[in-house]
C-alpha cells in the first residue's frame, strides 16, 4: 500500500482533479486546462527554479487541506504552492483574485512602453493578451517610466531593456541552457536590468531561444526586426535534419519566404523543444526545411487571421462564355511597389538604402 | 387567394367622352411640367459650386504629418489588419540615424500602398490607427482612365510639408481639425 502513490484531490474552481503530491496549483489547473489555469508571466514549465516573480498566477485558497480546512489568509503564488489533499482553490470564481490580477497588470504595466505598434513581438506578446483579458483600460501613472541606454547584443538579438518585465525567463534559459552559471540580473528596484550575463553566453549554440522564452517584446530577432507584422506571415510546421537540435521548428512565412523560423510552442505559450541558433538565424530558405503543413492557430488569435482554410479558387468564367481571355486585367503584383524587397535575404531590419535600390533597379 | 387587402381592381369601362377627347389630360400633364419652371432648381452647376459634405463622409485618404513634418506612420499594420477590403499594404523599415527629422518612430511605412479599387471607404483603417497617422479626408477618387492610376502609394497619400508647403499643409490640416471638431460634436 505505501508504495503505491496516493494522489491528492484538489478542487479548482469547482472541478476536482487528482494530482500526485508535490504539484502546483498552476500545474494542477493547468491539467484541468482552458480558463481555470491561471496565466504566467515568469513560470516556465521547461525551466527549473522560474516562477514567483510576476504574481500574475495569484490564487485563493478557499480551504487549505482535508486535515487543515482554514483558508489561507493571503492570495498565493500558484506556481510556486504546492497542493494538499482536499485543497479548494478558487481563481476565476474569485473576485478577489480578479482584482488583485488588475493591479498586477497596472504594476507590470508601469514601466512598460506602450509602443506595440513599432514591437515585433505585438501579436504574440502574453503582456498584450495578459492587460487584454485581465487589465484595466488606463494607468494612473503619471511620472516618466524608466529608460536604458541602448545595449548591443551582435547580429542576432535584439534587447529592448525599457520593455523588460523581469520574469528572470532568460536568466534561466541562458544558466540552463548553457549549463553553467552567470550573472543575473543587475542592480535593484528601477534599476534592474538584465544585461551582462547575455553577452557571456552570447557564444552558446541555443542562446537563441531566450527569444522564445521571453513574455514580451524585450528581447527580439534581429533578422526579423521590422521585416512584418507577426498576423500577416504564415506559420508552418517544418523540419531539418540538425545535428544540433531536433529541427522541429515553426516557420513565419511570408509566400515562399522564410521570414522567422521560431521553436514550436504549446497550448501554454511554451517551447516545445529548444532549437540552435544555426536553424534559428542561419536557415532562412524554403530549400532547407521540409514543410509539414500550416500551424495549428487558435482562431480567436489575430495571427489566424486571413488564413483561410479549406478555400476553393472561384472559376474564371469570362474566358469560358467569351472564348478570349479579358483585356482589361491588372495584376497587382506588376503595379504595386510593395513587397518587392526580397525580406529574408536581408540581414537585418529593412532601411532607406535597401528601398533605394529597388527604386534604381526599376 | 387574397394575401393582402392592398390588390385594386381594375377599372375596364369604357372610355367617357371627357376622356375619349384626349386633350384635357395633355392640358393637365403640360400644367404639371410647366409649373416646374418656377420651381427652385434640385441640381447645383458643379464643380463651380459644390454641396458641403455630411460629417461623417469618408473620402480619399490622407497620411498625416506632426507639426515638425515628420511622417506619424509607424507601419504598425493595424490598418491593414482592420481593412475588410484587403486594400492596404506596407513595407516597413527601420529609421537610420540622421533620418530622425523625417520619420517620428523608430519604425516607419518605407512603402505605403492603398488600393483604391478595393478600398470600400469604410473608415476602419481611421479608427484603428494608434498613431494618428491615417485620416479619411473629404476628397472623392477622382476618375481615371487606368486601373494601376488607382494604385496610391504615400506619394499620393502623405499630407503636404509643414515647412516646404506651409500653405497645402494647412489646407489639409484645417480639414483634419475639422473633421475631428464634427466626430467630436457628434459624439458628445
Amino acid at each position: 500500500m505505501s508504495e503505491q502513490k496516493q494522489l491528492f484531490k484538489v478542487t479548482i474552481d469547482n472541478i476536482t482533479v487528482e494530482v500526485e503530491p508535490g504539484t502546483t496549483i498552476l500545474n494542477a489547473a493547468r491539467k484541468i486546462g482552458g480558463e481555470v489555469a491561471p496565466p504566467a508571466m515568469c513560470y516556465y514549465s521547461k525551466l527549473k527554479d522560474s516562477g514567483g516573480k510576476c504574481r500574475t498566477c495569484l490564487v485563493e485558497v478557499a480551504q487549505g487541506s482535508a486535515a487543515d480546512p482554514r483558508p489561507m489568509p493571503k492570495l498565493v503564488a500558484s506556481c510556486r504552492t504546492t497542493v494538499m489533499d482536499g485543497m479548494v482553490v478558487k481563481n476565476i470564481t474569485s473576485d478577489r483574485v480578479i482584482d488583485a490580477r488588475k493591479g498586477v497588470v497596472e504594476f507590470l504595466l508601469i514601466n512598460h512602453p506602450l509602443d506595440c505598434p513599432v514591437c515585433d513581438q505585438a501579436g504574440e506578446c502574453h503582456l498584450q493578451d495578459l492587460s487584454y483579458e485581465h487589465g484595466a483600460g488606463a494607468s494612473r501613472y503619471e511620472f516618466k517610466r524608466r529608460t536604458f541606454e541602448k545595449h548591443n547584443l551582435g547580429p542576432y538579438i535584439q534587447l529592448h531593456m525599457t520593455r523588460c518585465i523581469l520574469c528572470y525567463r532568460c536568466v534561466y534559459t541562458a544558466d540552463q541552457v548553457s549549463g553553467e552559471r552567470r550573472h543575473g540580473i543587475l542592480s535593484r528596484g528601477d534599476h534592474a536590468e538584465i544585461a551582462t550575463y547575455i553577452e557571456k553566453s552570447l557564444d552558446n549554440d541555443f542562446i537563441g531561444n531566450v527569444i522564445d522564452v521571453c513574455p514580451v517584446g524585450a528581447l527580439t530577432d534581429k533578422t526579423f526586426r521590422f521585416k512584418n507584422r507577426v498576423w500577416f506571415t504564415k506559420p508552418v510546421d517544418a523540419h531539418c535534419s540538425c545535428d544540433k537540435c531536433s529541427g522541429n521548428v515553426q516557420l513565419w512565412m511570408r509566400g515562399d519566404e522564410v521570414l522567422r523560423v521560431t521553436a514550436r510552442k504549446d497550448e501554454w505559450g511554451e517551447v516545445k523543444e529548444w532549437i540552435c541558433n544555426t536553424c534559428r538565424f542561419e536557415r532562412k530558405k524554403v530549400s532547407d526545411w521540409v514543410i509539414e503543413g500550416p500551424s495549428k492557430i487558435d482562431r480567436h488569435s489575430v495571427i489566424s487571421q486571413g488564413h483561410y482554410v479549406g478555400v476553393q479558387k472561384p472559376h474564371e468564367t469570362v474566358a469560358k462564355v467569351t472564348g478570349r481571355k479579358p483585356k482589361l486585367l491588372m495584376n497587382i503584383k506588376n503595379v504595386s511597389e510593395v513587397n518587392q524587397v526580397d525580406l529574408s535575404e536581408l540581414k537585418g531590419p529593412a532601411t532607406s538604402d535597401v528601398f533605394k535600390q529597388i527604386k534604381k533597379e526599376n | 387567394m387574397q394575401l393582402t387587402n392592398k390588390a385594386k381592381a381594375v377599372n375596364r369601362s369604357p372610355l367617357t367622352l371627357m376622356e375619349r377627347l384626349y386633350f384635357p389630360a395633355i392640358l393637365k400633364g403640360m400644367g404639371i411640367t410647366f409649373s416646374h419652371i418656377f420651381k427652385k432648381k434640385v441640381t447645383i452647376n458643379y464643380p463651380e459650386v459644390t454641396r458641403p459634405f455630411s460629417p461623417v463622409f469618408r473620402g480619399l485618404h490622407v497620411l498625416n504629418r506632426d507639426a515638425e513634418g515628420r511622417e506619424n506612420c509607424t507601419a504598425c499594420g493595424l490598418c491593414a489588419v482592420a481593412c475588410p477590403a484587403e486594400a492596404i499594404t506596407m513595407d516597413a523599415a527601420e529609421r537610420l540615424p540622421g533620418e530622425e527629422h523625417l520619420y517620428r518612430e523608430e519604425k516607419y511605412a518605407a512603402k505605403y500602398e492603398i488600393n483604391m479599387l478595393r478600398c470600400i471607404f469604410c473608415g476602419l483603417c481611421e479608427e484603428a490607427c494608434p498613431k494618428d497617422a491615417i485620416y479619411l479626408s473629404e476628397t472623392f477618387a477622382p476618375s481615371n482612365y487606368s486601373r494601376k492610376s488607382f494604385i496610391y502609394g504615400k506619394d499620393n497619400l502623405v499630407i503636404p510639408h509643414p515647412q516646404n508647403d506651409p500653405e497645402g499643409f494647412a489646407r489639409a490640416k484645417g480639414l483634419i481639425q475639422e473633421r475631428k471638431e464634427k466626430t467630436k460634436q457628434q459624439t458628445a
